[in-house]
């Protein structure tokens, strides 16, 4: 399978990450896209920290990045090079403990065609 | 994230204790929480209804519950209680948002629901937030549930962000005379 995986703020690079690779199977390709942060960072800055990750972790996986509307962004590259499942955190909490979805998540979940993993 | 808050202070609002008869004829008491054993809670939270959890809290074993409880149950936290006959059965709480602001959230077993509990420990909850300089105060309620929606409101929070699956309230405190 080719999974695309999107990242969005930069606190949760190795949990999202560490836990697409838990899900990998032979065989399966691994994409990682950097979409505008909601965080402080900046897109750069994201992907840095991504590349950092993915090189030290020897993952193998390609980086890219994506500008504009992050979640129409990740749906459109996904559908438009026929990846088969996508990746996203779904695990952010309130200072409660409520589980809380970013505007990625849903834009994700309600949009995307392909099998959606959300990583907690 | 930028949160808007009402320009007209709520309140005030009369801390515990408070005594009262619930609508089914129950003496209830509502305490503030200012340490001892976290027990009574857990109990609590291990009878709690599973339909009634919402965006994953109360977690649903004992182990979570205590992790969870010790992570609300604090100092900075502001946490009032009612129990009827002795036992913990409804809980509310304010705990610190990191942001100068505080996050709401209350929990009242099944069979003591929709017999005026509930908002009785929100005035509680925000009398003793008052006493303890709290000036604003946010939530988040699935967007589906008008019941807790409209009590809120009732109270004096008012919508932040109705965009998600969740809605946003938030509301400011009077400070204390």
């Amino acid at each position: 399978m080719r999974i695309l995986v999107g990242i969005d703020q930069s606190d949760r690079v190795a949990p999202v990450l560490s836990g697409a690779c838990q899900r990998l199977s032979d065989g399966d390709s691994l994409t990682v896209a950097v979409v505008t942060p909601t965080d402080e960072a900046s897109i750069d800055e994201l992907e840095t920290a991504v590349t950092a990750y993915v090189d030290a972790n020897e993952l193998g996986a390609t980086v890219t990045s994506l500008s504009g509307h992050p979640g129409s962004e990740l749906v459109e590259l996904a559908e438009r090079e026929g990846f088969d499942r996508l990746v996203i955190d779904g695990g952010r909490r309130s200072p409660l403990g409520k589980i809380q979805l970013a505007a990625l998540t849903e834009f994700v979940l309600l949009n995307a065609t392909m099998t959606v993993t959300l990583i907690r | 994230m930028t949160r808007i808050y009402p320009d007209t202070p709520a309140g005030p609002f009369d801390p515990p204790p408070v005594v009262f008869t619930d609508a089914e004829n129950r003496q209830i008491e509502i305490q503030t929480y200012d340490g001892g054993p976290i027990d009574p809670f857990v109990t609590m939270y291990l009878a709690f209804e599973p339909a009634d959890r919402a965006q994953g809290i109360p977690p649903t074993n004992e182990s979570r519950i205590r992790e969870w409880l010790d992570r609300i149950l604090i100092d900075d936290a502001v946490n009032v209680y009612a129990t009827y006959d002795g036992g913990v059965i409804g809980h509310a709480t304010l705990v610190p948002d990191g942001n100068d602001a505080y996050e709401l959230a209350i929990f009242v077993l099944r069979a003591y629901q929709q017999s005026g509990i509930g908002t009785r420990l929100i005035y509680c909850l925000l009398g003793a937030g008052q006493d303890r300089g709290v000036e604003r105060v946010w939530l988040s309620v699935e967007r589906w549930n008008a019941a807790a929606r409209a009590l809120y409101r009732n109270v004096g929070f008012e919508p932040t962000d109705a965009d998600g699956f969740e809605f946003e309230m938030s509301l400011r405190l009077s400070a204390r005379q």
